[in-house]
């Protein structure tokens, strides 16, 4: 293989290949008084990929902060090619050698493609830039990952993937020992993923070591060879790929231990086969980069755990029922009417509602009282001509504060007063007083208090036996599986598979996101979707 | 407003005073200031020349209360009035009142285009009112023939010098109608809480299935029509028509007069009251520089300052929470 010799650094003699390229030693990193980091001890070596794996506030992004310069170590220190260093800003980390690729390009994107790759550094002749030999070093070196592309094109009239690949390839050209890559997949086509791992395989010849986060599977069992998982701030793991199976690795990330899954637990399920036909159908849900033919259904009465590791594509199928996502195919049928999909206030009116996953950005309008937080759906219900009647108002946000105690000085308290859980509640509130068929719950339970807790979670319990079907997505295994009769389990935005009766547990969850799906329970319609490429 | 702030203990509450009420304070102490060294400042005759200067400005102010609560801005105010002002003497051969609908009419159609541009095109409040600042003012000079007209309807005249009473003119009657109006609108009906809703939080608004696009579209049509009733007390204040330079400058004063009344420029909160107060300070501020024989130059700097004191007041809302 002949490779490009010009701003590449020659490939490390093989004698020092062994020792680590970037190494963390007892990395503590702490946000007000927050332990985000604890006693990390991480090493890439030369010409490697290493997965960095972890769930939603492991401590991924706050480590590759630390690695390239965002964040300062509170302890321990970080070393490079075996001197001890100190980033102080990302741009010291970049001429050191540690080159990250974000998910979103951050390049110019009305420049050409041959002055993002050389910007700051153009060629010139007589103090001039020199266009011509710019535009021809960039051909050559794009040449080498298999990038054809006319150098002098602007970089926003290219596609997603080959603007990435520009971006890479400014990286390596600038002097790059260490890529850091964070979700490089995640907007790209199936061709692009391709020459990706390509071009990734060519830099691990020219001895670059690879620090690869992902939360797809398939890919990092393909592209990575060792691997470094985080829970809670911690290294919990770190080992080669080939020696730890795919569920070993989701219960290191989830932080639960796998018994032999045989299927014979001690969980005796009540029986939730109740014969109502379903109250919602959702069919072939499919949205580009996100869900795949996602069919689900759900009978009234029944909690149906949508499960899966962040980016399974969980959240996108609540909101594709919720009409908040438009959806490229597929359709949800209430009571056997098609909901007109991509539209909330259509979703709403057929009775599908959904709790967002952040309060904070998309529940509470923060300035509004409670009461009025509560009637915010239900306004032009409890309205008589135009105008808001308090008395309506009163009736429902009273029934409602009581129900589910929610904790006020008065409905006139503003919202953004009161505790997390409490401002879940009136969320919950807000929903319950539309009456709705369907109640899509986008985790519930994140971010309140224990006490707060268990009272949402036996408000679902009492909500889905007087008759709503709920769907749940938690984070939080334990909490799924016990809160669900019944699971479908996503995997990298499709169906994987779908976990009933006493199936409903850990074990089976766990090697369900995994990907070892040993047998098809039942004659689920999803399964036959569930293969398609 | 600042000698309030340090007289009370906490920093935060002593702030959020400021927000609520400073507008009214500071009006006490502008009458105060202005019953110890201003001569004949306290007579009837006094009074309703200032309430009969402000009306333009607080009809216009009450529009932008709205547009400023959804997280909006309307630059087109001065605009519109214009328009009105350019239509209104090409029909008052069919009489005043036709005359006026047909140019609210028009006025209505900037505002269609403010709000379709905003809520569906998705621009930026700042752009697309800015767009129509120009635009409006260049169509409102087309449909004049770029002429200014003496206008001499009897009704109009009569309108504009008229009294009840011989006490309370016609104008400050119109002002105080409308004031009534939208403080109904905004916290009585479901339109009103809708719109802080989507000023607090669209995201949340949206996710809540309020039929956001329309909400917004509404408010800018309101906001223009406003606007226009503004522009026709205007030309019944100078009985002519100048489309050129009638409203010129008046979104500073109204953006200044809302702000200064406790509404954020964030949005998500209307201070109907406070802009009502917020437009009598401004013009009562100017009315004291005047009597007391300070320039004009001098006086626009004095607005800017209560603008930067007023938005600093607001964005420290944000910090303390």
């Amino acid at each position: 293989m002949s490779l490009p010799t010009q701003d590449v650094p020659p490939p490390l003699p093989p004698a020092i290949t062994d020792r680590p390229v970037l190494e963390a030693d007892g990395v503590v990193k702490r946000f007000a008084g927050v332990t985000a980091l604890d006693d990390i001890r991480f090493r890439l070596r030369p010409g490697e990929s290493h997965a960095l794996m972890g769930e939603n506030g492991a401590g991924k992004s706050t480590l590759i902060k630390v690695l390239t310069g965002v964040y300062q170590p509170d302890e321990g220190e970080l070393r490079f090619a075996g001197a001890p260093v100190r980033f102080a800003q990302p741009l010291d980390a970049q001429r050191a050698g540690v080159s990250t690729i974000y998910q979103e390009v951050n390049l110019i994107p009305l420049m050409s493609v041959a002055q993002n790759i050389y910007l700051g550094r153009e060629p010139r002749r007589l103090g001039l830039i020199d266009y011509r030999r710019m535009n021809a070093d960039a051909r050559d070196l794009l040449s080498t990952y298999g990038i054809r592309v006319d150098p002098a094109r602007a970089l926003r009239s290219l596609a997603l993937g080959v603007q990435q690949m520009v971006a890479l390839a400014r990286a390596v050209s600038i002097n790059a020992r260490v890529v850091i890559m964070d979700e490089p997949t995640s907007s790209l086509e199936a061709k692009e993923v391709e020459t990706l791992f390509r071009v990734i395989g060519l830099l691990r010849e020219q001895g670059i070591a690879i620090l690869y986060v992902s939360h797809r599977m398939d890919e990092i069992y393909r592209v990575c060879e060792r691997v470094t998982v985080l829970r809670d701030g911690r290294v919990v793991h770190v080992g080669d790929l080939d020696e730890l199976p795919r569920r070993e690795l989701v219960s290191l990330m989830l932080g639960r231990t796998v018994e032999r899954s045989g299927g014979q637990t001690a969980f005796a399920d009540e029986g939730h086969t109740t014969a109502a036909p379903p109250v919602l159908v959702a069919t072939d849900l499919s949205r580009r980069h996100q869900i795949q033919d996602i069919s689900i259904d759900i009978r009234p009465g029944e909690v149906v755990g949508l499960g899966g590791l962040l980016g399974a594509g969980r959240s996108e199928t609540l909101k594709a029922m919720a009409g908040v996502m438009q959806l490229d195919r597929g359709s949800v049928q209430v009571e056997g009417k098609t909901v007109r999909p991509g539209s909330v206030p259509a979703a709403i009116r057929a009775g599908i509602v959904m709790l967002p996953e952040d309060r904070k950005s998309e529940g509470i309008v923060p300035e509004l009282s409670v009461r009025d937080n509560i009637v915010l759906a239900a306004l032009p219900r409890l309205s008589r001509a135009g105008f808001s009647s308090k008395r309506n108002q009163d009736a429902v946000v009273d029934v409602f504060m009581r129900r589910l105690r929610i904790k006020a000085s008065s409905p006139d308290q503003a919202v953004s007063e009161l505790s997390g859980g409490n401002q879940q509640k009136v969320m919950i509130a807000r929903w319950l007083a539309m009456s709705p068929k369907v109640l899509l719950l986008d985790e519930p339970t994140r971010g309140i208090d224990v006490g707060a807790k268990a009272e949402v979670q036996a408000l679902i319990d009492e909500l889905a036996a007087e008759g709503l079907a709920i769907v749940l997505v938690s984070s939080e295994v334990e909490e799924v599986v016990e809160g669900a009769g019944r699971m479908v389990v996503l995997r990298d935005g499709r169906v994987e598979t779908e976990l009933t009766g006493d199936e409903v547990d850990e074990a089976h969850y766990l090697a369900a996101i995994a990907g070892e799906t040993p047998h098809q329970p039942g004659a689920a319609p999803d399964e036959e979707q569930g293969e398609t490429p | 407003m600042s000698t309030v702030t340090i007289a009370l203990p906490r920093r935060g509450s002593a702030l959020r005073f400021a927000q609520r009420y400073g507008v009214y304070g500071a009006l006490v102490l502008i009458f105060g200031y202005n019953l110890v060294f201003t001569a004949n400042f306290f007579t009837l005759a006094n009074f309703r020349t200032q309430f009969v200067q402000v009306i333009p400005v607080l009809i216009v102010a009450l529009g932008m209360a709205l547009v400023i609560g959804t997280e909006g801005i309307d630059l087109s105010v001065g605009a519109s009035m214009a328009m009105a002002a350019a239509v209104l003497p090409l029909y008052l051969g069919y009489g005043f009142f036709p005359a006026a609908i047909v140019a609210l009419v028009a006025v209505a159609m900037i505002g269609v285009i403010n709000g379709t541009l905003v809520a569906a095109v998705g621009v930026q409040p700042i752009v697309a009112t800015l767009a129509l600042m120009v635009a409006g003012r260049g169509l409102a000079l087309v449909v004049s023939g770029d002429q200014s007209k003496t206008v001499l309807d009897p009704v109009l005249l009569e309108l504009s010098r008229g009294s009840i009473g011989g006490v309370l003119p016609y104008t400050v009657l119109l002002g105080a109608v409308l004031v009534g109006i939208i403080a109904v609108l905004v916290n009585l009906t479901t339109f009103g809480k809708q719109l802080v809703a989507i000023g607090g939080n669209r995201r949340a608004a949206e996710l809540a299935g309020l039929p956001v696009r329309r909400i917004l579209l509404l408010v800018y049509i309101v906001s223009a029509l406003l606007a226009g009733i503004a522009g026709l007390v205007g030309v019944a204040r100078l009985s002519a028509s100048v489309p050129s330079t009638l409203g010129n400058l008046i979104e500073l004063s109204a953006i200044t007069a809302v702000v200064v009344g406790g509404t954020p420029l964030a949005g998500g909160r209307v201070k109907i009251a406070g802009t009502v107060a917020g437009a009598l300070l401004l013009q009562f501020i100017s009315a004291t520089l005047i009597k007391n024989n300070v320039p004009d130059a001098i006086s626009q700097i004095v607005q800017a300052a209560i603008i930067v004191v007023a938005v600093f007041i607001q964005r420290s809302r944000q910090v303390t929470r």
